[in-house]
């Protein structure tokens, strides 16, 4: 499977290159390629066939979720986002791509926003996560126990299918809770790390704009 | 009587979505509930030679490893694995044997304690292949095109009509012509959610009882699948599907994570999940690569006097799908000299599958690149000649449209977007070192309407229960039936409680084609009509009524009353008249079918129009669609926010077609190498700027008693050519290949 993997690497690595190769300033960028390329191929070379596979240990691992601690037994392999959903039960998280290419695992750790996908359990401890099942806890004025963000997504219907929601919002709170988002196109370009593919970016753009303006007034 | 039809009603499952309370089928949650991995091939094509499971299965906590060597014996006929979508020839049979069909093929399933455990068994898989030489290039294999083989799927999408008039003499005789090849990428449907089936297993009689959680844009089709390939009787599965994080029509046919987590339920007799990977995902349908090739000629004043289309589509070893691609123009313009011609060349790749506006988007983004030339040969507006080209009539049918209000999108969204003020020459508009352009261009897409049943209720408590085995793919559905619902029986929406997703409920067909509001719209309509009629016959029944004489004409339903049209005090509340049923509930099953004889001598299709402002950088050759108006005319729109938002998201899916979507074959590999949602570009916030909706007026009395026409692929329809039209009016580069990516600009 190793093997396979790197075959599997290499080519699709080379895609996006092709085009650039066209071009004259491209060898550097291509050099560079090919030395990763090179590298990656030694670290995955087959694995004697004597090796005999085990599992890791598990441990303990206390998770402060939505204010509430839990105590699991995971794996160190095992990622915030599949503690969530298979360990705990809080499927509000999505899994879209499993890679941080998709947003859909947004969830804040500490009001900062990350992918739960791209993290660890293990490396949470001792850490606030909030998941779209508290997020309406983390505001004051939170009127029929909704996050203003999450009402502004109902009013301007910033949804279709609903899967990418719950990463959207937690984004939103957490582009709310950076105060970095000025004008509409800070908003557009803050929140391109959560892609719907329903289309609803500009109802989304208006629901996040709603909840900025009030907050000002 | 419309109360809440037309007007713009938020979601009714909008709470459960924000609070992340919505369930998906990877979502339910089962004592002793184990995991499936699937493994995928490394080769395009050729035969597994030797499959290593040993130490997969060494594994602590590895339950078993299924490949073709071990499979169970399960139907053996194709039409058992055939679907509602499915296309003539042989369907895709995982783990048959050990035949490699194409590249990423499902090989082998592992399954294990938990979700961590399969993944990481399913590495240590060895698999020595014997590989044969593949085909995977559509323009390499031009040459092999053959015409459709013919089937069932005919009905739904029929083949180009016979060439009409003397194309080839015409068009050498016009003063002006154009002629252009067009080529499009393939492309993957890439739903949020990925596909996943959770099958929990009891015991039954004779035969287990299953109940299947699938991601699938229809259960009935899910369960007739599932029945037929394992040999279970209905009565003992049920296929749930209450949520589905996006469909487009990638859940139209069983995938195979449903086969396995069956198979594997069923010989472990446990419940099993199977999620496919996002790589995965690249492993079964997708949009086809197209070559197309378009001439169109005009007299010297525009009339269009004759059109040539051809398509030359790619698609499986094992399957023929077909799509409309080279139909439409027949439908919009009046040439008398038409040839159409649709052709597929088979290559080593899974079967395509048809993806939001199948076809319609493929041939018209062509067919409106062509007619922008040939505006561009005769030194015409784009949008007077297509005016000047306007027909009321299908021209392959020779039938009239039951309504067409394209005349109307192409006056209200040319006054929006302000295209009077466009100049006709390309490259005469600039921002610094940007290029502006401006483009339009039509579409259009089919009013459909199948059969389909719902049941509705008038409970005990003066509840309305309605529910059909229809789903709700985002577009809103759950939101429409519930108006449609409650306008019927003049109840207000609160009391509505609209199910779907069941195959325990009356039978609907898969969600798809734009249908479903008029299909199942027409269903619990027809329901709900049942349930009146009813309590017209218990109104009668009450002492002294004044209904006694009453007709069905002569009655409405208001104010949770049935009350007399003439004379609406007279009336009586449905909590009274369900009290009069015996404790039971007013419970109504009916169908809804399309009027095939009112339909028969018209053609029935929504329309749009697309205008699009671009922004070209001249040194880097990006583009940004800066703004866009899409002038819609679908007939009644039930309600304007979600159907506004579907149009807003076909708008950002043509945006996305038209610069970003490719599905990159590596021939040498034949494997589609961006599989993945970091190198399959889809559309982001920052790529969409300020996209505009209008719905014209349309009233058809035609398609339905509602006039209802559907609006889920309308909106992506006229986008990407609109797109192009503008880059071309940018730029002054005419580029026909879609996506138009910056190495084609530049």
């Amino acid at each position: 499977m190793y093997y396979i993997i790197s075959r599997r690497t290499i080519p699709s690595l080379f895609v996006p290159f092709a085009k650039i190769i066209e071009q004259p300033q491209a060898h550097l960028v291509l050099e560079v390629h090919l030395l990763w390329t090179v590298m990656t191929l030694s670290a995955e070379a087959p694995p004697k066939a004597t090796h005999t596979p085990s599992l890791p240990p598990t441990h303990t691992v206390t998770l402060t979720v939505n204010g509430t601690e839990t105590q699991l037994q995971l794996a160190p392999w095992t990622s915030l986002l599949d503690a969530l959903r298979e360990y705990m039960d809080l499927t509000g998280t999505k899994k879209g791509c499993d890679h941080g290419q998709c947003g859909a695992c947004t969830v804040l750790v500490d009001g900062k926003r990350i992918n739960a996908c791209l993290t660890l359990a293990i490396m949470q401890e001792g850490k606030q996560i909030t998941t779209i099942e508290g997020i309406a806890q983390t505001c004051t004025d939170a009127p029929d126990g909704l996050h203003p963000i999450q009402k502004a997504f109902i009013d301007y219907d910033a949804f279709q299918c609903g899967y990418c929601t719950p990463g959207q919002i937690c984004s939103a709170v957490g582009l709310l809770n950076e105060g970095k988002a000025k004008t509409t196109a800070d908003i557009r370009e803050l929140m391109s790390g959560n892609i719907c593919r329903c289309g609803a970016y500009t109802n989304i753009v208006q629901a996040i704009e709603e909840v900025i303006n009030q907050q000002t007034v | 009587m419309s109360q809440v039809i037309g007007k713009p009603i938020n979601r009714v499952d909008g709470r459960d979505k924000v609070t992340g309370k919505a369930k998906y089928a990877a979502e339910f949650q089962v004592p002793g509930l184990a995991y499936g991995y699937v493994v995928s091939g490394t080769i395009a094509k050729g035969k597994i030679t030797r499959i290593d499971t040993s130490e997969a299965l060494s594994l602590d906590g590895v339950l078993q490893v299924f490949t073709h060597e071990n499979r169970p014996r399960l139907a053996w006929f194709d039409i058992s694995y055939k679907d509602q979508d499915a296309p003539p020839g042989s369907p895709f049979r995982p783990l048959q044997d050990a035949t490699i069909k194409y590249s990423g093929q499902p090989i082998a399933l592992v399954v294990a304690e938990t979700f961590e455990v399969a993944r990481y068994a399913a590495s240590l898989i060895r698999v020595e292949y014997k590989e044969e030489p593949h085909e995977t290039s559509l323009e390499a294999n031009l040459h092999r095109a053959r015409p459709q083989k013919h089937g069932v799927a005919d009905l739904l999408k029929p083949p180009p009509p016979k060439p009409k008039g003397d194309f080839n003499t015409v068009y050498e005789e016009s003063p002006v012509k154009m002629y252009g090849r067009y080529s499009h990428a393939a492309e993957h449907h890439n739903p949020m959610e990925l596909f996943a089936s959770t099958v929990v297993y009891e015991k039954g009689g004779k035969k287990p009882k299953l109940t299947i959680y699938d991601k699938t844009q229809g259960v009935t089709n899910s369960i007739l699948y599932v029945s037929q390939v394992f040999d279970i009787p209905f009565k003992n599965i049920r296929v749930l599907s209450p949520y589905m994080g996006g469909g487009f029509g990638s859940g139209l046919r069983p995938q195979y994570q449903l086969f396995m987590a069956v198979m594997a339920s069923l010989e472990l007799k446990r419940s099993v999940r199977v999620t496919l990977t996002r790589q995965q995902m690249f492993t079964f349908g997708h949009r086809p690569a197209t070559v197309q090739n378009v001439a169109i000629s005009a007299s010297a004043d525009g009339a269009m006097n004759a059109l040539y289309h051809d398509a030359r589509g790619e698609t499986s070893r094992f399957e023929d799908y077909t799509e409309i691609v080279t139909n439409w123009g027949g439908m919009l313009y009046p040439p008398e000299n038409v040839t159409q011609d649709y052709k597929l060349v088979p290559l080593d790749v899974y079967t395509p599958l048809d993806m939001r506006a199948p076809g319609g988007v493929t041939g018209i983004s062509a067919l409106e690149i062509a007619v922008d030339e040939l505006a561009y040969e005769l030194g015409m507006d784009p949008l007077e000649l297509r005016l000047k080209n306007y027909t009321d009539l299908d021209h392959n049918s020779q039938k009239p449209f039951s309504s067409k209000e394209l005349r109307a999108c192409f006056q209200q969204g040319a006054e929006r977007f302000g295209w009077s003020k466009r100049q006709f020459e390309p490259r005469s508009m600039r921002k610094g070192h940007n290029l502006i352009g401006w483009g339009m261009a039509t579409g259009i897409w089919e009013a459909n309407q199948m059969p389909a049943r719902a049941e509705a209720a008038l409970l005990v408590n003066g509840k309305l229960w309605v529910s059909s085995a229809t789903a709700d793919i985002g577009t809103g559905t759950y939101t429409i039936m519930t108006q449609i619902a409650a306008d019927a029986l003049g109840v207000p929406m609160e009391d509505v409680l609209f199910k779907l997703g069941d195959s325990d409920f009356p039978v609907a067909p898969i969600s798809g084609g734009s249908w479903t509001a008029a299909t199942v719209g027409m269903a619990v309509h027809s329901a709900c009509e049942a349930v009146g009629k009813s309590l017209l016959e218990l109104a009668k029944k009450l002492a002294g009524s004044p209904f006694k004489g009453a007709k069905w004409e002569d009655i409405e339903f208001a104010d949770r009353q049935l009350r007399l049209k003439r004379e609406p005090t007279t009336a009586v509340s449905l909590q009274t008249l369900v009290d009069l049923n015996g404790g039971k509930a007013v419970r109504e099953t009916s169908t809804g079918l399309p009027n095939a004889l009112k339909q028969k001598d018209y053609a029935r299709a929504t329309h749009s129009a697309a205008f699009v402002e671009v922004m070209v950088d001249e040194d880097l050759g990006t583009v940004k669609v800066t703004r866009a108006v899409s002038a819609i005319a679908a007939g009644r729109i039930l309600n304007p926010k979600t159907a506004r938002s579907q149009i807003l998201g076909g708008m950002v899916w043509g945006i996305s077609k038209a610069l970003h979507e490719e599905s990159i074959l590596d021939h040498n590999v034949g494997r589609f190498m961006n599989h993945n949602l970091a190198e399959y570009h889809v559309s982001v916030n920052a790529d969409i700027h300020d996209l505009d909706v209008i719905f014209v007026e349309e009233n058809d009395t035609i398609v339905n008693p509602l006039g209802i026409k559907g609006v889920g692929e309308i909106g992506i329809v006229a986008m990407p050519a609109a797109v192009a039209n503008a880059i071309f009016h940018a730029t002054g580069k005419r580029v026909r290949d879609l996506p138009i990516t910056l190495d084609r600009l530049i």
